[in-house]
């Protein structure tokens, strides 16, 4: 066990344990000075939001619009759930960002249908894409519609609320045997683009791959993530979002936290619990419990991070 | 967790054993020139296979999730969805290592003699 990144660093076992109970209600995180601590479970936890002055915004993930398999027949209907909670909460986030995994096939209907849906949210979206919004013969499908004023594969940067946002490709130019990558083009990107920035500007990362080591076996990790976290290491306060493994996990290391958001389709099994990472079947009754979105709340000045998960259905 | 996968594993490898023993009874048709390759829970089975120049090697997806088989400057299928298949024939001797674009851990070998 020892071999696998799953928490050690400042987060106690019977943490991330409870982290994992709390899977299904959903947790508000608040992170002060890098160590995190949870406010309680979802109601409570959306009063506080909705009192805490401050920037807030939504994770969203994994959609795979067009995938009707058994464990889950309807990823569009599922999406559009999500869609309704986001609509339903009682203080507006100020933006949303989607790491990837829009559709499942990268078809022309299946970007049309989640964008129908997810422009019911009228909220701003900042896109990544998963290697399942790559798949077009041309690859053109999501730089189309996504990838305007972006570098590379899709690469970007913007400020909101003070906090420095960068959304990253990590899911082209994959070689055999190996993780996720985001190349020597990138990262001198990123090096350029940090360059300059005051080591107190807090910064969030975004990624459809974990850019940290979850799970090898699986190729959930990104070859050169280090890279990457290298050049963000000197700042004061470091997060980092991606989606591609179906649940919640949540790692504090130093200032950085890592954080992997559910899917809005399927859920996936914890690392080695299954022989494979495919699609996990659960009851019906079940599937709501293991999907979901994030929202997560920058309180300014305070440097602190407060992450709530919510799936759609306690 | 561990013991789990490893069972998991066992059984894997228990049923490519008695599928070896029953393929030549219960594919009357399979030969010398045609060779399959399936792909189940992100693992190509066989993942090794030694083969004659000339032979037809299929692969067929059956997972719920799409998979590539590629192997670098050889062959390149398109994004094979549930049961798609993918079909490349060996003129040239010599090993191929292939892959998954999509999930990259996933390897196998056609060794072409
Ligand atoms: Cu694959």
């Amino acid at each position: 066990m020892s071999g696998h990144d799953h928490g050690d660093h400042g987060l106690s076992r019977r943490k991330v344990l409870e982290c994992m109970t709390w899977a299904g209600t959903g947790v508000l995180w608040t992170i002060t000075g890098g160590v995190p601590r949870s406010l309680g479970i979802i109601d409570s936890a959306q009063a506080a939001t909705a009192a805490a002055p401050g920037m807030t915004f939504l994770q969203i993930s994994d959609s795979h619009v067009g995938f009707d398999k058994p464990a889950n027949p309807n990823a569009l209907g599922t999406l559009e759930e999500a869609v309704n909670k986001i609509n339903a909460m009682p203080a507006k986030p100020s933006f949303m960002i989607h790491t990837g995994d829009i559709t499942h096939l990268s078809k022309a209907a299946e970007f049309d249908n989640a964008d129908r849906i997810i422009s019911q949210s009228k909220l701003d979206v900042h896109y990544v894409p998963g290697e399942h919004d790559f798949l077009d013969e041309e690859v053109k499908f999501y730089r189309e519609r996504y990838g305007r004023g972006t570098k590379g594969a899709g690469w970007y940067s913007f400020d909101a609320g003070g906090v420095h946002f960068i959304g990253l490709v990590n899911v082209v130019d994959l070689k055999a045997g190996g993780l996720g990558n985001l190349g020597a083009e990138q990262l001198s990107w990123l090096e350029d683009d940090l360059r300059g920035k005051s080591k107190s500007t807090p910064v969030v990362l975004f990624a459809h791959i974990p850019l940290w080591t979850v799970y090898p076996e699986w190729g959930w990790g990104t070859e050169d993530g280090g890279r990457a976290l290298e050049y963000v290491k000197g700042f004061g306060s470091v997060t980092v979002l991606n989606g591609h493994i179906h649940q919640v996990m949540q790692k504090v290391e130093g200032n950085v936290t890592f954080h992997t958001a559910r899917s809005t389709a399927f859920p996936q099994p914890a690392p080695g619990a299954a022989s494979s990472p495919g699609p996990m079947k659960v009851e019906d009754a079940k599937l709501r419990s293991m999907l979901g979105v994030a929202s997560i709340n920058f309180k300014q000045n305070e440097q602190r991070l407060a992450i709530i998960d919510t799936p759609l259905q306690g | 967790m561990k013991t789990l996968n490893r069972r998991d594993f066992s059984v894997d490898f228990g049923l490519t054993l008695a599928a070896a023993i029953l393929l030549p009874v219960t594919t009357a048709h399979a030969d010398d020139t045609n060779m399959e390759v399936h792909i189940d829970n992100f693992v190509f089975q066989p993942p090794e296979l030694k083969i004659k120049v000339g032979t037809t090697v299929t692969w067929t997806n059956r997972d719920d999730i799409p998979h590539t088989v590629v192997s670098a400057g050889k062959f390149r299928s398109k994004t094979l969805d549930t049961d798609d298949k993918f079909t490349f024939t060996f003129t040239n001797a010599g090993d191929y290592k292939y892959f998954c674009s999509l999930h990259p851990h996933m390897t196998g070998m056609i060794k072409v003699e």
